[in-house]
């Protein structure tokens, strides 16, 4: 193959970044990630991240993976391969790819990219499509599987490895398997007999993902309702929250039907809007079923009313958020940290909430299913945030674990027995001093426990009043129980350098995998710092002793208000100048690079060179 | 404010088959203007649930916002009520009435309420056929405001100071019915042997139903340039034939002349007799009550009675076949699937 590269060829062996180009709608998503999974397969830590625009049909969208032996799964940005099959994109496709980097591209039609810089891949993957299949769809859909099997020799990928996950996919299509195979060694075949491979850039075994799974965030979302006991489910499709619904629909269907009368123990009810699917929510968990919506920020605009209602009137609830890039409809297919506000103080009139931030699929799914506990408990709204990259990417993640020991918390309800032993029940009566009061479900005694629940001011036996005096009372009260439950809420995970004195750093959810490889590049150039994470609102004590003992401390966010910055200032009256403020909000997923780069400027008072 | 207690107060009150009274039934004082239509109508729903000997906390009332949603608290103190917010009741009772299907869901709502905020989801909720009686306590005004126009408002009725109003009226009847509501009945408070039998036909019937009731609102919309005044309903009230009631098991003793009633029975096996003024009127047919809705609205008459009924209708809770037992009275061995499954879903995703 003729193509003389003036820059050495990238040398690199399970570690670089690979991005597929593709046009929305064609089929190429199965294909990339079956990709993925093969080198997660081989055992090797990848991080997959679709990039695609709000659109269906005919647009570009793009697969990144990073792999990565280290265990890194942030971005890390740049691209050494490119595989570019959409002629839309390929200026800016190419662009991208580092010096010494790699280009397949589809040479049915040849091209000069003006590049003497990267190794140009020519596969007529069109051309060899329309050889061996007839039919004109299976030709289109080929062309994917094709590509990959291209890249099993170049990149040394494990064919049995490849031909494993197709079996694995058509079990229940099995006339599909032949055809799919046969497009994989089309691919391969070609570069067999007429392409240089490997090329410099390879996988190779390792072993480093024992108890490692592939999931996204919102499947685990919805896996953790599951068995969080979530009875019953209303959404409005919103990117990038849908799903999360679908995830609790997928395993709902299977593992929780009735074995003897094969009807489900849930419903799903698709709200004809997002105040309606609020609205169900907490008619449902009024009702003593618990009841979850999902939804991203356009939505909580809408809820917001109803979410003062469920606060108020202490309701529980559980409802995720699945941030995307604001404000207004902003970037719906990118992600962002910029909800934390809007939804802490969610509703007018004095309100807070609680709030779980999740880093991973693994903490979704855990976060999840315990947030109907926390609501039940407290007997108020409790929002699980994440946002797109979590919840719409695969990620690598430790194994799902459930304890089977462990009972849910259905919180302070009063049964039958219960009133048939008391003179005295009074709905919203601080009975045990911790700010929760005992509710009834609808139709539990003859005579005791009815109340009338309402979102006007209300005494402590539910009742209708004006009494200014009461009222202070009863939100005073549910100051306290905001403080019950900043007891019960996952503490932050806290790691201090070895050398006292060193910055602080505060960051949560999806900032996590590109601190932890952030905080390797600082540690490398001489820089220590401690690192807290924030896993919930509202802070306890250990948030604020780590503010506390630290002079200076970075805020890292996806947002431009660092509004998680703001929420500790008001919460904890810390003063502006201690925490500072480090945001990224293009909408990419956050970078480690960045995050070095800004804090390793700070601290040392010198650029630093990566 | 009221202390409007519309029921008699003698010592040998009269017992239901649950042994109780009508007090039973009752609730908090209201604190409606006096006269208000609304009292009336509370006033109904006890004698309703007391005749049908309905356990009151069985019962769960929901309602929004306005004069209208306060009514709740006015009946059935026996009872859960959730007073929510404006126009958004009808998701409650969704959501609720998904969770556990054996309650009686008595859902208060006002024409502000229902026809303009919440027309949304009343909308939704008939054509998700939530198994409910949804009361619109109509006043053509929004009254717990003080008296703006409402969505229901006749074209010509002016406001209390005389103000035209611009915009049609919106038929809740005739909507209902084409949106699938499958008992649709129009009353007036003031009428309460015809109100009482339907708002019992009502709790009987299983699916969506609407009772639109004309219900003045004395203080902003009793004017005599209004078309929800008690003078002028009074005059312009059609009462289809009478409506009776008749329990499981009983006879019918009305006497109607052949063909000149209609029986309709409901899904508990209860049975509604209507005395028919129009031979060839089929209250199972909707195409036939939107014409006839239709026609008297043309002529200026307010067409009252039952309008509507499908009593073959599958309720919400049917038509997404949940199991028997209440969603709200799953344990967590029904609930949880465990550590066993969670690790043959981790070999999944491996
Ligand atoms: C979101 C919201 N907007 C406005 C209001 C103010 N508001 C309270 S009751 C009402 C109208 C009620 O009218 P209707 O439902 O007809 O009840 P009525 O008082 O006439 O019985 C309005 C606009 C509110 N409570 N909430
Ligand atoms: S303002 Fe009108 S609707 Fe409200 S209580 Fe008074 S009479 Fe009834
Ligand atoms: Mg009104």
């Amino acid at each position: 193959m003729e193509n003389p590269v003036k820059v050495d060829p990238i040398n690199s062996l399970n570690d670089f970044v690979i991005k597929f180009a593709n046009v929305n709608g064609t089929g190429s998503a199965s294909a990339n990630q079956m990709f993925a999974k093969s080198i997660f397969r081989m055992g090797i830590p990848i991080s997959p991240k679709n990039i695609f625009p709000s659109n269906i049909q005919g647009l570009p969208t793009w697969f990144e993976v990073r792999v990565n032996n280290k265990g890194y799964l942030g971005s890390r940005g740049g691209v050494d391969i490119a595989v570019a099959m959409n002629p839309q994109t390929y200026s800016q496709d190419v662009k991208e790819i580092s010096e010494g980097g790699y280009l397949l591209y589809d040479s049915t039609w040849k091209r000069n990219f003006n590049r003497d810089d990267i190794t140009i891949l020519e596969i007529p993957l069109t051309q060899l499509c329309v050889d061996s299949f007839t039919n004109a769809k299976q030709r289109a859909l080929f062309k994917n599987i094709a590509y990959v099997g291209a890249l099993s020799p170049l990149l040394e990928i494990e064919y049995e490895v490849l031909e494993k996950l197709i079996s694995e996919q058509f079990v229940n299509k099995p006339a599909l398997i032949e055809p799919n195979i046969k497009a994989l060694n089309i691919g391969r075949d070609y570069v067999l007999k007429n392409l240089p491979y490997p090329i410099g850039i390879n996988v190779k075994r390792e072993d480093k993902l024992k108890d490692k799974i592939l999931v996204s965030g919102n499947d685990a979302c919805g896996l953790g309702a599951v068995y969080g006991g979530a009875t019953f489910c209303s959404w409005y499709p919103i990117t990038p929250s849908t799903s999360v619904a679908e995830g609790f629909e997928k395993y709902a269907s299977k593992y929780r039907v009735d074995s003897q009368t094969g009807k489900n123990n849930y419903i799903s009810v698709q709200a004809e809007d997002e105040l309606a699917a609020v609205g169900m929510a907490i008619g449902a968990n009024w009702n003593g079923a618990r009841g979850f919506t999902a939804t991203s920020g356009p939505g909580i605009s809408l809820m917001s009313e109803f979410l003062g209602l469920a606060y108020f009137a202490e309701v529980p609830l559980v409802l995720f958020n699945i941030q995307r890039g604001g404000p207004s409809t902003g970037m719906p297919t990118r992600t962002q940290q910029s909800d934390i506000l809007s939804c802490a103080y969610a509703s007018h009139g004095d309100t807070k909430h609680v709030l779980l931030f999740p880093e991973d699929p693994q903490e979704c799914f855990e976060f999840s299913a315990e947030a109907f506990n926390l609501a039940e408990r407290l007997q108020t709204p409790v929002f699980v945030i994440s946002d797109l990259d979590i919840g719409m990417n695969d990620w690598v993640t430790d194994k799902f674990e459930w304890d089977d020991e462990q009972k849910y918390d259905r919180g302070k309800v009063l049964k039958a027995e219960d009133l048939d032993q008391m003179d005295n029940f009074g709905r919203y009566l601080d009975v045990d001093d911790d700010g929760i009061c005992y509710r009834t479900y609808p139709g539990t005694h003859p005579e005791k426990g009815a109340f009338f629940t309402r979102g006007t001011s209300h005494d402590e036996y539910a009742r209708y009043t004006e009494n200014g005096d009461i009222n202070e009372q009863t939100l005073t009260r549910l100051v306290k129980k905001f403080r019950t439950a900043s007891e019960l809420v996952p503490d932050p995970i806290i790691n201090l350098s070895e050398k006292p004195g060193s910055s602080g750093v505060i960051f949560y959810g999806s900032t996590s995998a590109a601190m932890y490889e952030a905080k390797d590049i600082l540690n490398e150039n001489n820089i220590e710092v401690d690192l807290m994470r924030i896993r919930s609102f509202p802070f306890n004590l250990d948030v604020w002793e780590f503010i506390e003992n630290h002079d200076l401390i970075y805020v890292i966010e996806q947002n431009r208000d660092s509004q998680m910055r703001t929420l500790i200032m008001a919460e904890g009256g810390i003063s502006a100048e201690k925490l500072r403020s480090l945001v990224w909000f293009n909408g990419d997923p956050i970078q480690a690079k960045f995050i070095a780069k800004k804090i390793y400027e700070r601290e040392s008072q010198q650029a630093l060179i990566t | 404010m009221s202390y409007f207690k519309p029921i008699n107060k003698h010592p040998n009150l009269e017992k239901n088959k649950l042994g109780l009274t009508r007090r039973d039934y009752e609730g908090g004082v209201s604190t409606l203007c006096a006269g208000c239509g609304h009292d009336s109508i509370s006033a109904c729903i006890i004698e309703a649930c007391f005749r049908l000997n309905i356990e009151a906390y069985k019962v769960a009332k929901l309602s929004g916002i306005g004069c209208s949603s306060k009514a709740p608290a006015y009946f059935l103190n026996a009872s859960h009520g959730f007073n929510s917010v404006h126009g958004r009741m009808p998701s409650i009772a969704t959501g609720a009435n998904c969770a556990n299907e054996d309650l009686l869901y008595l859902g208060v709502s006002g024409d502000g309420d229902s026809a303009s905020i919440g027309i949304g989801q009343f909308i939704h909720a008939i054509r998700r056929q939530v198994n409910m009686v949804y009361f619109v306590e109509n006043n053509g005004t929004y009254g717990l405001t003080k008296g703006q126009f409402s969505a229901t408002n006749d074209l010509e009725s002016k406001n209390k100071y005389g103000e035209d109003n611009l915009f049609p009226p919106i038929d809740l009847t005739s909507m209902a019915i084409q949106m699938g509501a499958s008992y649709v009945a129009r009353s007036f408070s003031g009428d309460r042997d015809q109100l009482v039998p339907l708002i019992m036909g009502a709790i009987q019937h299983k699916g969506f139903a609407l009772l639109d009731i004309i219900s003045p609102c004395v203080t902003f919309n009793n004017h005599d340039s209004s078309t929800k005044s008690y003078d002028y309903i009074r005059n312009h009230n059609e009462a289809m034939g009478k409506t009776d009631f008749v329990p499981l098991g009983e006879e019918i003793k009305t006497n109607y002349d052949e063909g000149s009633s209609v029986e309709v029975k409901l899904h508990d096996g209860s049975r509604l007799s209507l005395e028919k003024t129009d031979h060839n009127f089929d209250p199972t047919d909707a195409g036939n009550s939107l014409e006839l809705i239709r026609k008297k609205n043309k002529e200026g008459k307010i067409i009252t009675g039952l309008l509507y009924v499908d009593n073959k209708c599958k309720p919400l809770t049917e038509i997404m076949d949940l199991p028997d037992k209440p969603l709200n009275t799953l344990e967590q061995e029904e609930l949880c699937p465990g550590s066993e499954v969670l690790e043959e879903i981790n070999k999944g995703l491996s």
